[in-house]
């Protein structure tokens, strides 16, 4: 161990920040981004961040569970990747670019 | 090698087998099993251009059939197996074999895959009814290691979204015909659709219900960019899926933060815990159920979570529409009220206000931003946000003491009528709609009553009882919902509710008079082969449906009286 992280007690509170960090990261960035692969990008920033959240937690309570639950996540990511890459495909085969600012057809 | 199975057993090579609960997961379970059997089918039948091809006769068996069987399976054994009993489950077993052999002997996939569909949906509900009677002699009870509850709850739930099922396959037969698409794959997604939302309505658990959540809401986002034809499909499906998935992950950050505060992710643990939390300095608990809260809300479309509402309400196609109108709503509504109202009862000073704001909010937005849309569509859309608010009213009033379980059940009640309202009224639109989905503006339906009298009056019917008018089940529904706002001291939002029933039922009236002033000038196109095409499954539907909303509305005591027994929530 370097000195430096020698000097820092390195405790789960700090994962839990970078958990609440990457999430925050996700969700402006969906919201103000408008590239569709990059919106959708950011929805699986925001699921790995909850994903750390889980597992810095199971540290800290010691229970398996938390654990556990990263697994269904991470299959249901996988899932809505399928899915939301299938729609994307679609949707921009006839079109010229990803840009979410064209999808416009629909008010609102 | 045969002397390995003929020695004594012995405990050493003893496997235990795990005991499954099948009348617990049963529902689901039938489901899945279907569209696996339809998607096997369908791969084993490909390529034949008779894909589209369904004559009445089958879909009369498909329906009847298992309809017939079930209720022969019930009289044989409350009658200890007579005679009659017994030769109407084999009239049953024989309409479906019959019409599902023929189907595959010409080569009719989608005439097979909609006989297993109907099937499946049909057994599921008949298991529902006898869950249903467990729940009510034995109580309520869980499976599955605490993770699935079958309670009075679940089961109501389980059958309302089984109900829209069925609908929402009759209505996806007929548009898929229409539009010349693949239809076992659709069947097969509205199967799956609905295998997520049963787990749902009974899950005990916060990452069941996640997952739950997920099967179905991914579903969703495919059926509704289904239809190729349309690019505003396909935009709505986009639309959904970026909004949905979003939600769904601010779900599930509340779910982990309130796994971080409570230890456990099991609602009934979750309850207990609370116990020793309550009153104290719990800002991780209170973020972790307020962003729960907030994904529900993006799933039952309640202001101001409501964006993707009104575009993917008029994008996707008027069968998926209906179903998500009847369905999701339901199943969302079921996982807040088993998280809230079961598990975090304890906290309802911190929670109550903001569902508080959410009805009121939903109520306001739904009726008036309704007003100004010209596309009926989009004019549904609002309104399914705006009675989304009227559920919550029963949502929230449902931890009050004085008011006892009435906010539950009417809640349950409420969402049960919506669902009969909403998939009538999608049906009659869809057949408008006619090929391409291209007649759904208002103007549209100008002079429908005159060249459609029936379907006209069918609509009308259905508006008028989304917008609460006396002898139909929506008045029923909005009495109880108010009611049980009254009887726990709550006016104002009673009031409000009354207000924004009278705002929106100026949009229901907007539609109807455009129907019943006809047009001077006729219609652009010509009355010789303008007529609509009504065919039986949409005929099955609207009929049913028009039958149940008028039911209820004369004598609503059976329904009222299930889902005041349905109240149970286990956790709770």
């Amino acid at each position: 161990m370097t000195p430096l992280l020698g000097a820092v007690k390195i405790t789960t509170e700090y994962y839990l920040a970078v958990g609440a960090l990457m999430f925050t990261i996700g969700a402006v960035g969906l919201l103000i981004r408008r590239n569709t692969l990059i919106m959708f990008m950011c929805v699986e920033l925001m699921l790995n961040a909850v994903n750390l959240t889980f597992v810095a937690f199971a540290k800290r309570l010691n229970d398996a569970h938390g654990q556990a639950i990263v697994f269904f996540t991470l299959v249901v990511a996988a899932a809505e990747v399928a899915v939301g890459l299938a729609i994307i495909v679609a949707i921009f085969r006839r079109r010229q670019g990803v840009t979410a600012d064209d999808v416009d057809l629909l008010k609102g | 090698m045969l002397a390995l199975f003929t020695q004594p057993i012995d405990a050493a090579r003893m496997i235990a087998v795990p005991k499954i609960d099948w009348l617990a997961i049963g529902p689901p379970v039938v489901l899945f099993t279907a569209a696996l059997a339809i998607v096997l089918l369908a791969s084993l039948l490909r390529g034949r251009s008779l894909q589209h091809d369904l004559d009445d006769w089958v879909v009369l068996c498909a329906f009847a059939g298992p309809i017939e069987f079930w209720l022969g399976r019930f009289s044989a054994i409350r009658y200890n197996h007579d005679v009659f009993s017994i030769i109407v489950m084999l009239a049953g077993i024989g309409s479906v074999a019959f019409a599902m052999g023929v189907s595959i002997v010409r080569k009719h996939t989608f005439a097979a895959s909609l006989v297993i569909a109907l099937a499946g949906v049909i057994s599921a509900v008949a298991i529902t009814v006898a869950q249903w009677n467990v729940v009510r002699t034995s109580g309520s009870f869980t499976s599955m290691a605490g993770a699935v509850a079958v309670d009075g709850m679940a089961v109501f739930v389980m059958g309302v979204v089984l109900v829209a099922t069925v609908f929402g396959l009759l209505l996806g037969t007929s548009w898929i015909r229409r539009e010349q698409l693949e239809g076992p794959e659709f069947l097969a997604l509205l199967l799956l659709c609905a295998t997520g939302m049963l787990v749902m309505a009974s899950a005990n658990d916060l990452i069941v219900v996640f997952v739950a959540l997920e099967v179905f809401s991914i579903a969703l986002y495919v059926m509704t960019a289904f239809d190729r034809h349309r690019i505003e499909s396909q935009e709505a499906g986009l639309k959904y899926f970026l909004l949905g998935a979003f939600s769904s992950a601010i779900f599930l950050y509340g779910v982990a933060l309130t796994y971080g505060a409570t230890g456990s992710t099991n609602l009934v643990t979750i309850r207990e815990s609370l116990t020793g939390l309550v009153g104290g300095d719990n800002g991780l608990l209170m973020v972790g159920f307020a962003l729960m809260l907030v994904g529900l809300g993006f799933k039952v479309a309640a202001a101001p979570f409501h964006m993707w509402t009104p575009d993917v309400y008029q994008g996707a196609p008027t069968p998926v529409t209906a179903f998500m109108a009847g369905a999701t709503k339901v199943a969302a509504f079921g996982a807040l009220l088993r998280i809230f109202v079961g598990s975090f009862d304890l906290l309802q000073t911190d929670w109550r206000p903001a569902v508080y704001g959410l009805a009121i909010v939903s109520m306001i937005v739904g009726s008036v931003a309704a007003i100004v849309q010209t596309d009926v569509k989009r004019m549904l859309a609002y309104s399914s946000i705006a009675h989304a608010g009227y559920v919550l009213i029963g949502v929230q009033v449902a931890t009050e003491s004085n008011g006892g379980l009435g906010g539950t059940s009417a809640a349950l009640f409420y969402l049960g009528i919506y669902m009969l309202m909403a998939v009538g009224a999608f049906a009659v639109i869809q057949v408008v709609g006619r090929a391409r989905e291209t007649d759904s503006s208002l103007d549209d339906y100008k002079g429908l009553a005159r060249k459609e009298p029936v379907l006209a009056g069918l609509l009308t019917l259905f508006l008028l009882a989304q917008a609460g008018v006396p002898l139909t089940a929506g008045f029923v529904a909005k009495l109880t919902v108010f009611k049980a706002a009254v009887d726990a001291g709550q006016f104002q939002i009673a009031l409000i509710g009354m207000l924004s029933a009278t705002v929106a039922a100026f949009v229901y009236l907007r539609i109807v008079l455009s129907m019943y002033s006809g047009d001077e000038h006729g219609s652009a196109t010509p009355v010789e082969g303008n007529r609509l095409t009504v065919d039986l499954p949409v005929r099955i539907t609207i009929s049913l449906t028009a039958a149940l909303v008028l039911l209820f509305g004369v004598v609503p005591g059976w329904l009222l009286d299930v889902a005041e027994h349905a109240t149970s929530i286990l956790a709770g």
